[in-house]
């Protein structure tokens, strides 16, 4: 099984208060801590799962800059053989449609059997890998939580409401979008990210790949971010404030009062 | 700009969900002048009772009743949709695993624009849609505008908009033999129900639900012990069934499980809306998280931020003094 999986860098929202900075053109990104998108790393995960059981290989590919190398390599330190890189000043400002058309171009590069995107990134709108697999003409199925493969066709679960798994038959080659929590991804040590340091990861840009520079970007994007903001909101919480003490003492009075002391 | 205007309506058991008076009034919000047309797919009695049910609030009801449509699948969905659109149509779609599944590939198939996972409208300027999004699990929103010329999906979160009163005689117009002979690369099987856990977590009063913002799974005996001295259950965000550090019967969201408690108690919690979607009947929340900016802050009515590990013992200890 030859697996592509699209990974993204991203700020790590858990980890960052997020601001909006430059009166709405962009996000604070002092000091920001970036990683590797959490549902990529799933996605990973599971394509070498899969390899492990069924043989073949996995290739990591991600858009970005020269930063994106180090998300590249550390993802390829799970265990897989190859890593693409796709760089062009020309791919900024592309919308999900150029994103998912510049993927293709390389997802054509070679006869995946299967490609693997996390079920959704930093923007949360959960659309490249559903785009991607449109423009191939492959089956989609997007939030999966498992994947079994049965010969020419693959068993998957699409996590739905309430927790609960829908179960299909998909046939190969085709995409799938990885929902968190369909495995646990392995930790990556140094000696890992040292054994693929060497490994060197090809550079395609627009030509390389074959896409219409009228296709991709800012000027071909049907859907813009005109600015970040900060929703005007309602007055929020009470916030508590005061030494660890003084907040315990008011918060349990206030458990107290509410009926949260059973 | 007079539009087509477009809203699949998600059903279950003979009743459609409750998304559908949302996804009409996001419809009238967007474009007043028209008159939304509900599309209605499934199979059987029950498909026709939700065709029926829709009537009171849509003009006009698209029915499409087929075998295969029995059980929604997105990959039969969507062509049949790219078949019996009009181009230029802009679909409404709920922001729901059904959304997801189907939206992306539609608005290519249909040369769309794709505006996912909208929480309100600006209003249309020429031919561009404006809307608003959330961006970094709800930390900030941004302004986004489609090219909508060539029509738009637009999927709408759940809650976004408050339902639109019935109102409409709809009629409902059979086009089911549009829907035949489908078939896809994807093919239904079953849905498996979720487990259920050693607790029902629905069914308590007073909850203290921890997230990622515990750090690490050795400090969740400080939740247990503050849960412990309250009286109170445990439950739980998403990562923390991710982890595997609690089963998936404790996880409240729209993946999870629906609570409606009393009290609240949120720690470490983002308080992403997945999350919150599955928080009812307006409890009282309490939320502490180190991140000022997280939005628990917006939905709780009591804040603190601070370090969890520093807090809940000095927490737990008064409250053990205080019983």
């Amino acid at each position: 099984m030859e697996i592509l999986v699209c990974v993204k860098r991203v700020p790590d929202s858990a980890e960052n208060e997020i601001s909006v900075a430059s009166g709405g053109a962009d996000i604070s990104r002092e000091d920001l801590v970036y990683a590797v998108n959490e549902w990529d790393n799933y996605a990973v995960e599971e394509a070498i799962q899969i390899v492990e059981r069924e043989g073949g290989s996995v290739t990591v590919v991600a858009l970005g800059d020269s930063d994106t190398e180090e998300v590249v390599r550390r993802e390829m330190a799970m265990g897989a053989e190859a890593g693409l890189m796709l760089v062009d000043d020309a791919f900024a400002g592309s919308d999900g449609l150029g994103v998912a058309t510049i993927l293709k171009a390389a997802a054509e590069k070679k006869s995946y059997d299967l490609i693997l995107t996390g079920a959704q990134a930093d923007d949360g709108a959960a659309q490249v890998g559903g785009m991607l697999a449109a423009l191939l003409d492959r089956p989609y199925a997007s939030l999966v939580n498992k994947v079994e493969v049965n010969g020419p066709t693959l068993r998957i679960g699409r996590e739905i409401e309430g927790g609960s798994q829908e179960l299909s038959d998909i046939d190969l080659p085709c995409v799938l979008s990885i929902q968190t929590g369909i495995n646990e991804p392995r930790y990556v040590g140094l000696r890992g990210i040292r054994k693929v340091a060497s490994v060197e990861i090809p550079v395609l840009d627009g030509a390389a790949l074959g896409v219409d520079a009228a296709a991709v970007g800012q000027a071909a994007a049907k859907v813009r971010r005109v600015d970040y903001f900060v929703p005007a909101v309602g007055a929020g919480a009470d916030m508590l404030t005061g030494s660890t003490k003084e907040v315990a003492a008011q918060l349990v009075d206030l458990l107290k009062a509410k009926g949260g002391l059973n | 700009m007079a539009a087509n205007v477009f809203a699949l309506i998600a059903h279950a058991a003979g009743k459609a969900d409750d998304s559908a008076l949302e996804l009409l009034s996001a419809a009238k919000s967007l474009f007043p002048e028209a008159a939304p047309t509900a599309l209605v797919l499934g199979s059987g009695p029950g498909l026709k009772a939700v065709a029926q049910e829709v009537a009171a609030s849509f003009p006009e009801v698209w029915s499409f009743d087929q075998e295969t449509l029995a059980y929604p699948n997105a990959e039969l969905i969507r062509p049949l949709l790219v078949k019996v659109l009009p181009a230029g149509s802009i679909v409404i779609l709920p922001h729901s695993t059904l959304g997801i599944d189907l939206g992306p590939g539609l608005s290519v198939k249909l040369g769309a624009a794709y505006l996912p996972d909208v929480v309100g409208f600006d209003g249309v300027e020429g031919t561009q849609l404006k809307v608003v999004r959330q961006e970094f699990a709800g930390q900030v929103s941004a302004h986004v505008q489609g090219d909508v010329s060539k029509g738009a999906v637009v999927t709408v979160r759940s809650g976004a908009f408050a339902p639109a009163s019935p109102s409409a005689v709809g009629t409902v117009i059979d086009k089911s033999p549009e829907a035949a002979g489908l078939s896809a690369r994807r093919r239904f099987v079953e849905v498996v129900q979720a487990e259920a856990g050693d607790v029902d977590i629905t069914r308590e009063e007073v909850l203290v639900a921890v997230g990622r913002g515990i750090g690490e799974q050795d400090n969740l005996s400080l939740v247990d012990d503050l849960a412990e001295a309250m009286g109170a259950t445990v439950c739980c965000s998403r990562p923390i069934v991710d982890a595997k550090w609690l089963e998936k019967g404790r996880q409240v969201g729209t993946s999870g499980q629906t609570v409606k408690p009393k009290i609240y108690l949120a720690l470490g919690i983002s308080g992403a809306f997945q999350h919150l979607g599955g928080l009812k009947g307006s409890p009282f929340i309490v939320a502490v998280n180190k991140n000022p900016k997280a939005p628990i802050f917006q939905a709780a009515q009591v804040g603190v931020v601070a370090d969890l590990v520093e807090l809940l013992p000095e927490l737990t200890e008064q409250i053990q003094k205080a019983r």
